[in-house]
Order: structure tokens, then C-alpha cells, then sequence
């Protein structure tokens, strides 16, 4: 358990501490999705029925943005080494910092997304629904990414390969989370997309620390 | 023999070989590390000296052979080997924006439940001044202290220490040799891969070009 949490508190620390990571993603989280009302103009009726799909786009994009930053480091200095020595199991290990890296990115996301969802019109029926897909759903992203992360550790261009590998993955989590906000608003009740978001995500609870573990065991040879 | 370690089991390795990349590494090695004995590895650039570390520490898994620690398999049990590992390889693992004493806590806690020595380890390396700054700071001298300063703050009977002198300067080698004395006085072992003339007193010697495989002819011609 020592080591669980001292890993969960030093991935916390390291990426609250080189400052810009988590301005990083938000900025770009941000950024990505002011660009759509300069993309397709600023009709609020357009803007209202693909707000929703926005920025759980953006979310997306900003989630592969960071993802680099989860076991490349580690695996360059040989921190990655004396993790896998840990009695801790890998699998634990990556559950740390797979949840330090939800705190970093996920969370902040889920919480500056009511500002953001006015920014694109949404309804204020849906920003609720929204907050509560992206706090349900981003988890699974982190989680999803993580297997991502660890498969392309080693490779020349990981930035690239890491989001080819990783966006098919996150189609459900996008589909139930902006289907939850569509219904919502069309008076279908979110309810079920809801339930679904939170099952991919605690599907992959169990799964994703398992391939991320083994794919880790891959890089470390 | 007395001491904190002098009880436990000894770590044995039969048959060993070792296979990177296709290519066939070395065979047929056999070891032994006691409680307090010491085992140099020797060997040209490319003889395997890291790699028979990097198996022993289980981070590599061996082609052929087996390694038993107090006569279990290690893999059997592999978190108990681990807990009583230490392994300093080529990279410190050094993490730019944290303090030394932040990295010694994080790496004891990584390695099992003991409450920590952090203020001895950083004095048995002579770090004391330099443990509150950011560790890019340090010198590449000062962040190999730091990583041997791991073996204090949390004691384990084996250390695996790869090229551990590298960066060092006179004290600092002094400071290592003192260490690895004190680990075997209290029956600890340890196992080293050098270049250098390193004060190790009594130690077995491998010279891994003793068991370098012959060229894979098979792997020769699919290139």
C-alpha cells in the first residue's frame, strides 16, 4: 500500500510541480474547442446540436496529448526498472499511476467543461448531463490510453503511433458520452447512456491494468 | 557468520544463459552468492555482465537455467526476491524536479513497508548538503550517490550494483567500498559488474567471455 500511494503521490507531484502539464492540456482543451464556432459558424442552433460532440472530442484529443507523459519518462531513465522491482505487482503500479494521471487530465477537464460548453451554446439542460458523462467516461480514457502508452513505449515515433492505437479505443466512450447529451436534450432521458459510460469504464478498471502490465513487461527487456 | 542478513537464503544460480535480441549471450553459467560474499563479474564490452544482473534482479527473464533464492524458484515467490533486491543499473532514474531525499522516499516506499533511513543514507554518500535541491541540480556524479544512497535508506540482503562506481570520484568510491564492506559484515551479498579496480576483498570471480555462446549460425544467415 506504502508503495501504491507513494507512487500515486510522486506522479502528482511531478506533474503538478513542471508546472505547465496540466495548463497544457487545459489550454489545448480550450483552444480545440473555441475553434469550432470559427469553423462552422456561430449559428447557436447549429452550435447547440454539436456541442455536446465537441467537447467530448476536445477531451479526447486533449487526453492522446498527455498521454505521453505517463510511462515515457519513466521508461528513459530506468525509473520504469525499479518500479517493476517494487514487491508492489505491476499491475498495481500502473493502477497508481493510470489514476494520478485521471487526476491530472480527466478531472481537470471534467470540471472547466460547464465554461466551456457555454462557450459552443450548449442548452443549459445538458451541462449537467455533460460534467457527469466526462466525470464517468474520462477515467475510462486514462485507463484506455494507458494500454496505448505502454505498447508504443520503445517506439520511434510514439506521439503518432500512440494516438493511432488509442482513438479506436475511445469510440465508446464518445459515442454513450455525447449520445448521453444528445438525449438530454431531445428528451430521451440520459439516463441509459449514462449507465453505459460508467460500465465501459468499469470494464475497463480490472482489464486496462492488466494489458497495460503486461505490455510494460514487453518494454523493459 | 552474524548479522542482520546472515539468516537468509542463499542465491543460486544453475545453468543460466541468456538470450538479447536473437542473439545468444552467454550459457551454461553457474553462480553462487552466500550470505557476505561478493561476486565480480569481469568481461569484454558486450560479454553479458548486465544482462546476469539484469536476470538476477528478474528483469529479464533467463532463456535457459534457473535461479532459486534460500531454495525456491525465484519466480515462484517473486515479490519476497524482489523485497530483498536491490538493483543500481546505468540509470539512475533521477527524476528532474523532485529533491534527492524526495526520490530516497519515494524509492523505499516503492521497495516495501520499512520505515526509511533516509538521513543515513544520505550521509553514507556524503549528500547531506545537496538533498533539498531539485535533482537537476546534480551532477552526474551526485545522482549516482543518490541512486547507491537507495541501498541504505532500505535495507535488502542482495544488492545487484551495474558498473555502481561510474561518475564516482575518489570519495565517493571510498564511500561504495565502505558500504558494500559493511553489507557483508552483516552477511548481505552483493553482486557487481566492472571496469575499474574496485577494493572488493574476497570476492568469487565470473568472467562472463568464459561462457560467451558460440556465433548463432542459424541467426547469421537470416541476416
Amino acid at each position: 500500500m506504502a508503495a501504491f500511494l507513494g507512487l500515486f503521490r510522486r506522479d502528482l507531484r511531478l506533474a503538478l510541480r513542471q508546472g505547465g502539464e496540466v495548463g497544457l492540456v487545459l489550454g489545448f482543451f480550450t483552444l480545440a474547442v473555441l475553434l469550432f464556432p470559427f469553423g462552422v459558424g456561430p449559428e447557436p442552433e447549429l452550435l447547440d446540436r454539436i456541442a455536446g460532440g465537441i467537447i467530448w472530442v476536445a477531451a479526447l484529443l486533449a487526453a492522446v496529448l498527455s498521454l505521453d507523459r505517463l510511462f515515457a519518462a519513466d521508461h528513459a531513465d530506468g525509473g520504469l526498472d525499479l518500479i517493476a522491482l517494487s514487491p508492489l505487482p505491476l499491475e498495481l503500479s500502473a493502477l497508481a499511476k493510470i489514476m494520478a494521471h485521471w487526476v491530472t487530465t480527466g478531472l481537470p477537464l471534467t470540471v472547466i467543461s460547464p465554461l466551456l460548453a457555454l462557450f459552443v451554446n450548449l442548452d443549459p439542460e445538458g451541462i449537467p448531463v455533460l460534467t457527469l458523462g466526462l466525470l464517468l467516461g474520462t477515467p475510462a480514457l486514462s485507463l484506455l490510453g494507458g494500454i496505448a502508452a505502454a505498447l508504443t513505449l520503445g517506439a520511434r515515433r510514439p506521439g503518432v503511433l500512440v494516438s493511432l492505437v488509442v482513438l479506436p479505443l475511445y469510440l465508446p466512450p464518445l459515442i454513450f458520452g455525447s449520445g448521453a447529451v444528445e438525449a438530454s436534450l431531445t428528451g430521451d432521458g440520459a439516463y441509459a447512456h449514462l449507465l453505459l459510460l460508467g460500465a465501459v469504464t468499469l470494464a475497463a478498471l480490472p482489464l486496462a491494468p492488466l494489458a497495460t502490465a503486461a505490455a510494460l513487461r514487453q518494454a523493459l527487456d | 557468520m552474524q548479522g542482520e542478513f546472515a539468516d537468509t537464503g542463499e542465491l543460486v544460480g544453475v545453468d543460466l544463459a541468456c538470450r538479447r535480441g536473437g542473439r545468444l549471450v552467454f550459457a551454461g553459467l553457474d553462480c553462487r552468492l552466500p550470505a557476505g560474499g561478493a561476486l565480480l563479474l569481469t568481461g569484454a564490452n558486450g560479454s553479458g555482465k548486465s544482462s546476469l544482473l539484469r536476470l538476477m534482479a528478474t528483469l529479464l527473464p533467463p532463456a535457459e537455467g534457473r535461479l532459486s533464492w534460500g531454495g525456491v524458484p525465484v519466480m515462484e515467490d517473486a515479490p519476497r526476491y524482489r523485497a530483498a533486491l536491490h538493483y543500481v543499473g546505468h540509470l539512475e532514474g533521477t527524476k528532474p524536479a523532485l529533491s534527492g531525499r524526495e526520490m530516497l522516499r519515494f524509492w523505499a516506499a516503492l521497495h516495501g513497508e520499512a520505515p526509511p533511513a533516509i538521513d543515513a543514507a544520505l550521509a553514507a554518500f556524503g549528500l547531506e548538503t545537496v538533498a533539498d535541491w531539485p535533482c537537476r541540480w546534480l551532477s552526474a556524479g551526485q545522482r549516482r550517490r543518490l541512486a547507491l544512497a537507495r541501498l541504505v535508506a532500505a535495507p535488502a540482503p542482495i544488492w545487484l550494483l551495474d558498473e555502481p562506481a561510474a561518475a564516482l570520484d575518489a570519495d565517493g568510491e571510498a564511500r561504495l567500498v565502505n558500504a558494500i564492506a559493511e553489507h557483508r559484515a552483516g552477511g548481505g551479498r552483493v553482486a557487481l559488474a566492472t571496469h575499474q579496480p574496485i577494493a572488493v576483498s574476497e570476492a568469487a570471480r565470473i568472467a562472463l567471455d568464459d561462457f560467451a555462446a558460440s556465433p548463432d549460425a542459424a541467426l547469421a544467415a537470416a541476416w
